[in-house]
């Protein structure tokens, strides 16, 4: 089993995922990707992969995972015990794994998706420029779909960059919590919500449903009114429908009004809801590490302040490369 | 041709700019989306991720690290100007489709009993519904309005392969229907269905909230790339196509499907050159022309 994981317990959803297929989204195709890409790229770094090498992506529980050879491994993201062969072992560091041992998952305690890098990255096929996988249409991954206990991944090779007990500093390493607030471009097709819907919608503490998916997470925590009007031809006759357009990733919409979904890394592209804003794109990792039950609030700033934030996160992470030693990739 | 309002342009966080042609759907917003997209993917600006022409509007996703989003909304600024309105002259080179579809089918039939909860009509079926609505005395004739004429992509998306068709018909011969009041969670793959003015067929198995009126014996994605229609692409419908849905009986449907099967099947279609300005014109002519060169 040199070169190998394998898969003793799959986990809730855990997914093959890299930097994502962008490209293809005039076809109907989402990037997917994971859906929290600094932690995911700080995993790879701190095992001296590249940032894109492709990783784990748990889901709330876990994976179990029995290594064939001797592997540098770090946890990243959402934040769960995680031992090797019983013993905890810490997370937001790289440590070493020899044939045998076995990973494993405790209960998450915050954040929702934690991320497994292992040395060498996880070999799956590449599919349209990705290893990502997309599980709506089973593409992508290891065979297009979620781990089952019984899998067997293939690892690449390792090149030895990385060494055991590298480490994140700690101001480097984000915090999660329960009440999360992402900054969020107001507009799109904002223009069918009255101002009080407008107003309520950036001022109401959404609640994360069970709802909460690759896809999109739909939250509840009020009601919000469309302006009136005769439906434009083609739109259909409810007053949340448009005729059907693009939907960017990261948009809110709003069917029936009480009900807002994000949209994130697995989008459907298109339909026919009124889009009211787009959460701005480094914010998507926060709905990434989100969990039903957690409060959403979205913070209104401008398109300069959305290219501000992406600003400040690449700055971030040319911080934690330099911290640890590693060569930017991107 | 008729005017359209003042393009509205609108930032989708820092990587995406949505862009508005008109809130009603017509042809003269969707070439114009069209003309628009492809005047832009000619210039080949660097940063360009995705240029998503869709029904009366387009999405554009950039890499704003190489190109602003300030500077792109300027560019597609001065190609709206260019563009002006869709000129009486233009001509699209485009192919008619022939598209098999089994109207009234056990599978879709089956689907739709099972959610007929979350239905405007719940004691119809949805053929029975949207012909009633429609002003049609029979199922029959509903159908055969349907696969009569054929329509436009106008826009692909949702999943992969999913094409959003538009009937090339004058607007007060347009069939529009209601979506379902609550999605259904089930649609079997290849279904047709329309919702509000456009038909589509479902590339894969999921959720949906269109009306399902019938099922095609031939894919409109195929992942693995087995068939040679698929040999260029992941999704068969290009935007711009001209389909036509011909109603099939279940011979031809079981037929097909094994043709599909075994990969002999191809789609039936030709090169056609399509004007706006003719079709708004004498809609009938150009469309028994287009039929015309289809089957002959």
């Amino acid at each position: 089993m040199t070169g190998r994981i394998a898969v003793t317990s799959g986990g809730l959803s855990t997914t093959v995922q890299d930097l994502g297929r962008p490209g293809r989204y005039s076809i109907g195709m989402p990037p997917s990707g994971a859906m929290d890409q600094y932690s995911y790229r700080l995993a790879n770094l701190l095992v001296g992969n590249d940032e894109g090498a492709a990783a784990l992506e748990a889901t709330y529980i876990g994976p179990t995972l029995e290594f064939g050879d001797e592997r540098l491994v770090a946890v990243t993201g959402g934040d769960a015990a995680v031992t090797v062969n019983g013993e905890p072992v810490p997370t937001w560091e790289a440590f070493h794994v020899e044939a045998g041992d076995v990973l494993a998952f405790g209960m998450i305690s915050s954040g929702a998706r934690p991320y497994v890098a292992v040395s060498g990255g996880v070999d799956v096929p590449e599919y349209l420029g990705s290893r990502s996988t997309y599980t709506l249409i089973g593409l992508g991954g290891h065979e297009g779909r979620k781990l089952a206990d019984g899998d067997e991944l293939a690892l690449g090779n390792a090149d030895g960059a990385g060494a055991a007990g590298t480490r994140l500093p700690d101001e480097l390493v984000p915090q999660l919590g329960p009440d999360i607030e992402v900054r969020t471009v107001v507009g799109l097709c904002s223009y069918r919500l009255t101002q009080a819907a407008l107003d309520s919608f950036l001022s109401t503490s959404w609640k994360v449903t069970k709802d909460a998916d690759r896809v999109g997470y739909r939250l509840r925590g009020g009601t919000l009114d469309f302006v009136e009007r005769e439906q434009p031809f083609g739109a259909g006759s409810d007053p949340a429908n448009v005729v059907d357009l693009g939907y960017p990733v990261g948009s809110v919409q709003v069917p029936g009004g009480d009900e807002p979904i994000v949209l994130l890394g697995d989008a459907v592209t298109g339909g026919g809801y009124a889009t009211i804003g787009t959460v701005v794109s480094v914010d998507r990792d926060l709905f990434g590490q989100a969990k039903t039950g957690d409060t959403i609030r979205f913070r209104p700033v401008d398109v300069d302040g959305a290219l501000a934030a992406r600003a400040e996160r690449a700055e971030l992470l040319q911080r934690a490369r330099a911290a640890l030693r590693t060569p930017s990739t991107r | 041709m008729t005017e359209l309002p003042p393009a509205r342009y609108e930032f989708g966080g820092d990587e995406f700019v949505f862009v508005e042609l008109d809130q009603q759907m017509s042809i003269e917003a969707n070439f114009k989306a069209m003309m628009i997209t492809n005047a832009l993917a000619d210039r080949a600006l660097d940063g360009i991720v995705d240029i998503c022409p869709s029904n009366a509007s387009y999405l554009i996703r950039i890499d704003p690290d190489v190109l602003s989003p300030h500077e792109l909304v300027a560019v597609l600024r001065e190609l709206e100007g260019q563009a002006g309105e869709v000129p009486e002259d233009y001509v699209l080179p485009t192919r008619i489709v022939d598209i098999p579809v089994l109207f009234d089918d056990p599978w879709t039939h089956e689907a739709l009993m099972r959610f007929r909860d979350r239905h405007q009509d719940p004691d119809s079926t949805d053929l029975e519904y949207g012909a009633r609505v429609n002003g049609f005395d029979t199922v029959q004739a509903f159908i055969d309005h349907l696969s009569g004429n054929p329509w436009l992509v106008t826009m692909l998306g949702f999943v992969p392969g999913l094409p959003f068709c538009y009937q090339l018909e004058p607007r007060e011969r347009q069939v529009q229907v209601p979506k379902y009041v609550r999605p259904r969670t089930f649609t079997p793959e290849r279904a047709f269905g329309i919702g509000g003015a456009f038909s589509v067929i479902y590339p894969v198995q999921g959720a949906g909230g269109y009306q399902l009126y019938g099922i095609s014996p031939v894919p409109v994605l195929d992942v693995r790339q087995d068939h040679p229609d698929f040999a260029h692409s992941i999704v068969f419908p290009r935007v711009g196509d001209i389909w036509r849905y011909r109603s099939i009986d279940r011979a031809e449907y079981d037929q097909t499907r094994a043709q599909v099967e075994n990969g002999q099947f191809r789609f039936r279609q030709r090169d056609v050159e399509f004007s706006p300005s003719a079709f708004l014109a004498d809609p009938q002519a150009v469309n028994d022309r287009l039929l015309e060169v289809l089957y002959t």
